[in-house]
């Protein structure tokens, strides 16, 4: 397993967010993490990444415990986080975002700009008065540019119109077809389900079920994410 | 290729810092070019302080603690070599100046090094108390150190030597301190334009995000604290010789708000900011100083237009927003 999490629980201050997560992400597999709101889908990921180390529970990134790594150790072990809500560094410009934290490998600026021309054309412009799809393409070209083994996209598609969540897809598809490790947290379950290849459904800080995608049926989606 | 308006402007003062006092020198007015340097030297300082806090955002109010040390190993090398005592340490004096400024240098990286790795395991209002309390305790150091001058300071008693340089002449020693400006400028814009600059500005806007990326926050900014201390402590060499004096009032707070005071009226961030501040504070001190004791008064009173109306300092005002913001 390229990430293996084993029953973490998390808390926030003195209120417990997470009760017992379990979750996997195999080399190449793309794995959809599920649930209503505030089931505990971001938490999970800010534990992965040690932004909210969990208090129990382990943690393993390509066999090794993430432990009391700082998250920058943890990103650097080869995790791209893309957080929620299009988090650039608005004070800097496209191109300097994308290589502020460049890291060697096989995503270089010219295979980013391939996979989003638009960003190609803004590069010198200041991130900030990027659109929100535009934005949402240069947090995922910046977590690509660190040469991740594992990209989490946290709510990617979120507030955005549906042609740019048109591109948005097209790109994470042809990320899977690269073989790229994804895990993935969103609402669209039409775009989600045919490109997961597992998905793993959170209740109430649990994780309560996990399946293949054609076997989360109808019932399940009503249970456990319908609202 | 055109020029932006603000690299224009940024020309126009570089040129004007320089011609002027060329032209005083000739027309036989030395203390104009004793402004000049004056203004030269605290701009290097600042340029200093701008990496900390133009660039990653750290209100640090202790600089003065660097810009004194650098003054105190100007004074404490040369003092050795009139004196001829040995120093501690097996250290020998000096009274060439580029030795000076790599004792100097080094003597501040490392004290950045130590009061930086405390310091930024804090934020906010805590970094900038905590920044000023090593300040202070350098200061009473300094007070109280009576081998070398204590209250009293330590004077040079003739100005340090440069290799093929007279810096006893007012105008060869501005032009000295001129150039180590303009290259400490230069490694200014170098640092702000490599990567090490994107992620420190990054850093400044979010540490999370930053981190996230794979970038320790507090690797880089401990970094260009030291890069920052570093700079301003050259400057402190170059102003003990300008004034043949050291003193415990290069090490006050007043010094530290003097220094962030001249970034704010140039421009936080900006390339020029501290040169546009620095010719603006000492024009300032010099020709309200003749009028009034309580010049300091006028100044507070233009400080705080420039906060309310001019955020962007004097670059700012004249070459518009910054690019970053």
């Amino acid at each position: 397993m390229l990430l293996d999490v084993q029953n973490i629980t998390t808390f926030y201050g003195s209120s417990q967010a997470l009760f017992g997560v379990d979750l996997a992400v195999a080399e190449g597999e793309v794995v959809a993490l599920m649930g209503r709101n505030g089931m505990g889908k971001s938490t999970t990921i800010k534990s992965i990444c040690n932004l909210m180390p969990p208090k129990s529970g382990r943690i393993t990134f390509a066999g090794r415990s993430t432990e009391k790594l700082p998250p920058h150790k943890v990103a650097r072990l080869g995790l791209g986080l893309v957080p929620e809500g299009r988090r650039c560094f608005a004070n800097l410009t496209v191109f300097e975002n994308l290589v502020a934290a460049a890291r060697p490998g096989a995503w270089t600026l010219s295979r980013i700009n391939e996979l989003f021309p638009r960003l190609d054309e803004r590069h010198a412009q200041m991130a900030r008065s990027l659109s929100g799809g535009e934005q949402q393409m240069l947090a995922i070209g910046r977590a690509l540019m660190t040469n991740p083994r594992l990209l989490i996209l946290d709510e990617a598609t979120e507030g955005l119109a549906p042609v740019i969540r048109q591109d948005i897809w097209r790109a994470i598809r042809s990320l899977k077809e690269d073989g790229l490790s994804i895990l993935v947290v969103d609402k669209t379950l039409s775009e989600l389900l045919p490109v997961a290849d597992r998905c793993v459904i959170l209740e109430n800080g649990r994780s309560v079920w996990a399946g293949t995608p054609d076997a989360l049926n109808a019932d399940l989606q009503d249970r456990y994410l319908g609202i | 290729m055109t020029l932006s308006r603000e690299t224009v402007i940024n020309l126009v003062l570089a040129l004007a810092l320089l011609i002027v006092p060329v032209v005083a020198s000739q027309m036989g007015q030395p203390f104009t070019v004793t402004l000049a340097t004056r203004i030269a030297v605290l701009a290097l300082a600042a340029t200093g302080l701008n990496i900390a806090l133009g660039l990653g955002g750290l209100v640090s109010f202790g600089h003065a603690a660097f810009f004194g040390i650098g003054g105190y190993a100007a004074g404490i090398l040369a003092s050795h070599v009139f004196s001829g005592e040995p120093m501690p340490f097996g250290f020998e004096g000096s009274n060439q100046m580029p030795v000076i400024w790599i004792f100097a240098v080094m003597a501040c990286g490392l004290a950045g090094l130590a009061i930086g790795a405390i310091s930024l395991r804090t934020s906010g209002v805590y970094f900038i108390m905590i920044t000023l309390a090593f300040a202070q305790m350098i200061y009473y150091f300094a007070v109280s150190w009576p081998a070398y001058g204590g209250e009293d300071g330590l004077s040079i008693l003739v100005r340090n030597q440069f290799p093929g340089i007279n810096t006893m002449l007012p105008l060869s020693f501005f032009l000295l301190s001129y150039g180590v400006l303009i290259v400490c400028i230069g490694l200014f814009a170098l640092l702000r334009n490599a990567r090490f600059g994107t992620a420190l500005q990054a850093a400044r806007q979010n540490e999370v995000r930053v981190a996230s990326v794979g970038i320790s926050p507090y690797g880089i900014r401990l970094t260009a604290f030291v890069l920052s201390a570093m700079m301003t402590g050259l400057a402190g060499a170059l102003y003990a010789d300008l004034n043949k004096f050291v003193s415990p009032s290069m090490l006050s707070w007043h010094m530290s708000g003097e220094l962030i005071v001249l970034i704010i009226l140039g421009g936080t961030g900006r390339l020029f900011g501290p040169v546009a501040g620095a010719m603006l504070y000492v024009i300032f001190e010099f020709a309200l100083g003749g009028i009034t004791e309580r010049w300091q008064f006028f100044l507070g009173l233009i400080l705080l237009g420039v906060v309310l109306f001019a955020r962007g300092g004097l670059i700012g005002l004249l070459a518009g927003k910054a690019r970053h913001g």
